[in-house]
């Protein structure tokens, strides 16, 4: 919290330079991603020219890296709603210059999980018979009602708080003749008056109360998925919870690698001193232990009673086929970054940043971990002697990398139509309400100071 | 306009099949696997019935135990299915619609038992098959990107005939019938009293701990005339 202060400008400014044309770097990594994301819609033609044998799946291994990485991207989805609903209602005013960041997080993570599951139907042509033929009993309906629930309410929340935003820069001069077009349009005009204020922040309280059960339930009926089934280490009662607990942590790692990456890249530091990120740490920090503590509970009944069809599931994780797999989760996911966290270097930027992106590398993996074990582990054989080894292809792995160059590409498009930071929130001596004087202490202490 | 397809959603009033397997008579020959797999132009890679060689524990023997699909009374497939593609009938038979299967294979996570396969390429349909047409109380022609497993043949059924798995077994380990009607039939033409072979012979449905309610017994390996399996490999 001190950098700020020594740096006079204000958050208008900061933001606008951010629209400014676009530099080597950005292009580079523009047409990089670019590449990679129409690379793997060559492999996604592929696919549907030959079927799901373009994969690695097989009747054994029914579901496979596009339903991990289905799961990962609902998991760092938690994202937005912790930033600005959780800590909204913990009158958490901190909050305020990273909340848009952590909503986009969640959009755009909707938008590559949703897609996951179509790609991994073996019938896309036939994706509108969930509507036709839908039926509430299956789990599946449960997810596309709460994920589409989930991605209408996140992109109201990414909109709603950001039309004053919309209003100043509709207002701001200089700006290209396209732009003031676009911003006009979403801003519906707004002025400003005590009135829209007293609106929005109607609004946004209500949207924070209703997002947070839409949260926990995706990622609850997501968990249900694998819940609902017969199957050793899906079919068990606390998979729903574990998964809100595993969302939670790698939705703040991924809301610090977003801000990480973007407080360098579009030099916010001042925006976003460092200290924002020392609180993300600590949350992230008792979300990890908490996590910890699920994963000793999902595996050590077993290992102490060493039950018919869990333990094998176990061994095969602990010693077997899964182990190198399974303590990378341990290690990259949970015990290194918790312990860097707890040490002098978990209070430094580099320190916390290589910490969440070791959390999310390990997150991927504990997805990998629960779908691709329970699955070589059956009750009984799709066919006998037929214990195969589930290696990804490469148009498995295209797919993915374009799943996760898609999310990077709609960020940065995103920062550069809009600002990342919110203008209003933030720069409140600039944008104060109306009838409010800055006798508001949380607007004086938290935002700038 | 009813097609054949929707009424294959019906199932035959009044019936309710039912199958038993007598693993003293299997002896592993695997003729249950060529008879389905002709019957229904089932492709190399995969088997509507397996036969698979089991052993409970280290001391016992090792059994042969043919495992169709189990058409479970309660049944875990067809509760997560999206869309109603795979359903549960009046007469106990548990079918898939490959022209509304949206290929999720939830339905392969939820069973227990591997029943089901997956058409995971472009499948090869030989001309009898396009020919006769398609119904799921036979699965073919086969499409790409659906699910497909043992239909308990009730077309067979419905016209007093045994499935061809049944009437393909030459130790007449499997007899198929009506559970209203008490009574189930071999290929030997041997008709038992289904209450009376299962109590006799004190007969058990995989897996009773899950509740899925198998529509398939089991009447357990004693006084066998054949060599047992060799035992597996452990994993």
């Amino acid at each position: 919290m001190t950098d700020a202060k020594s740096q006079p400008h204000t958050v208008e400014a900061d933001m606008l330079a951010t629209f400014g044309p676009p530099g080597f770097a950005h292009k580079f990594l523009v047409i990089g991603l670019g590449l990679v994301v129409a690379w793997a819609l060559v492999a996604y033609v592929h696919q549907l020219r030959i079927g799901l044998s373009a994969t690695a799946m097989s009747d054994y291994f029914s579901w496979g890296v596009y339903i991990v990485n289905f799961v990962f991207f609902i998991g760092i989805s938690m994202a937005g709603s912790l930033i600005s609903a959780m800590l909204r209602l913990s009158n958490a005013h901190w909050r305020h210059p990273i909340s848009r960041l952590a909503e986009a997080i969640t959009v755009f993570s909707l938008l590559v999980a949703g897609p996951m599951i179509i790609i991994d139907m073996g019938r896309p042509d036939r994706f509108l018979h969930v509507l036709r033929y839908g039926r509430l009993q299956s789990p599946i309906l449960w997810d596309v009602l709460s994920l589409t629930s989930y991605l209408a309410g996140s992109f109201l929340y990414l909109y709603v708080p950001m039309i004053p935003d919309l209003a100043i820069l509709r207002d701001a001069p200089g700006l290209s003749p396209w732009r003031k077009k676009l911003y006009r349009t979403l801003a519906m005009r707004w002025t400003g008056t005590a009135d829209q204020h007293r609106h929005l922040d109607r609004a946004v309280s209500v949207m924070a109360i209703v997002i947070l059960p839409v949260a926990v339930s995706i990622h609850t009926v997501t968990a249900w998925l694998f819940g609902m089934t017969l199957r050793p280490g899906w079919h068990s009662t606390i998979i729903g919870p574990d998964f809100v607990i595993g969302a939670l942590y790698s939705g703040v790692a991924a809301v610090i690698t977003a801000i990480v990456l973007f407080r360098y890249f579009l030099r916010l530091q001042a925006l976003i001193p460092v200290d924002h990120l020392r609180k993300l740490a600590r949350l992230m920090l008792v979300f990890g232990l908490a996590y910890a503590y699920f994963v000793i509970n999902e595996h050590v009944g077993a290992a102490y009673t060493g039950e018919g069809a869990e333990r094998p599931l176990l061994e095969k994780m602990i010693s077997g086929h899964y182990a190198i797999q399974f303590w990378a989760m341990i290690f990259i996911g949970l015990v290194v970054p918790l312990l860097m966290l707890v040490t002098p270097m978990g209070r430094t930027i580099a320190g916390i940043a290589v910490a969440a992106v070791f959390v999310n590398v390990g997150m991927w993996i504990k997805r990998y971990i629960i779908v691709i074990p329970t699955l070589a582990s059956p009750f009984m054989p799709a066919r006998e002697g037929a214990h195969l080894a589930y290696v990804p292809t490469w148009v498995e792995w295209s797919i993915t990398a374009g799943g996760f160059a898609a999310f990077l590409l709609m960020f940065i498009l995103f920062s550069k139509v809009f600002p990342i930071i919110s203008i209003w929130e933030v720069d409140q001596t600039k944008w104060p309400r109306p009838g409010e004087t800055l006798a508001d202490p949380g607007a004086a202490a938290g935002v700038l100071a | 306009m009813p097609t054949a397809v929707d009424a294959a959603r019906q199932g035959v009033p009044g019936r309710r099949w039912i199958m038993v397997i007598d693993l003293a008579k299997c002896d592993g020959c695997g003729a249950c696997i060529r008879a389905c797999g002709k019957m229904h132009f089932i492709p190399p890679d995969r088997q509507w019935i397996k036969v698979l060689r089991m052993q409970d524990s280290e001391k016992t023997s090792p059994y042969f135990f043919p495992q169709p699909c189990y058409h479970c009374d309660n049944p875990p497939c067809t509760k997560v299915c999206p869309v109603d593609a795979t359903y549960k009938r009046s007469d106990g038979v548990v079918l898939i619609d490959n022209e509304r299967c949206i290929g999720c294979r939830f339905c392969m996570a939820a069973c227990p038992y591997g029943a089901r396969s997956f058409n995971w390429g472009p499948p090869q349909n030989p001309p009898e098959a396009v020919a006769k047409g398609y119904s799921p109380e036979h699965g073919f022609p086969r499409r790409i990107g659906t699910v497909e497993k043992c239909d308990f043949c009730p077309d067979m059924a419905e016209m007093g005939m045994l499935p061809s798995c049944v009437s393909g077994c030459p130790m007449g380990a499997m007899y198929y019938g009506d559970e209203n009607e008490d009574a189930v039939t071999n290929s030997q033409g041997e008709t038992q009293r289904l209450s009376k072979l299962l109590l006799d012979r004190s007969g058990y449905r995989q897996m009773e701990e899950l509740g899925t309610k198998p529509r398939v017994y089991y009447l357990p390996p004693k006084n066998r005339m054949y060599a047992p399996p060799t035992p597996l490999a452990k994993d």
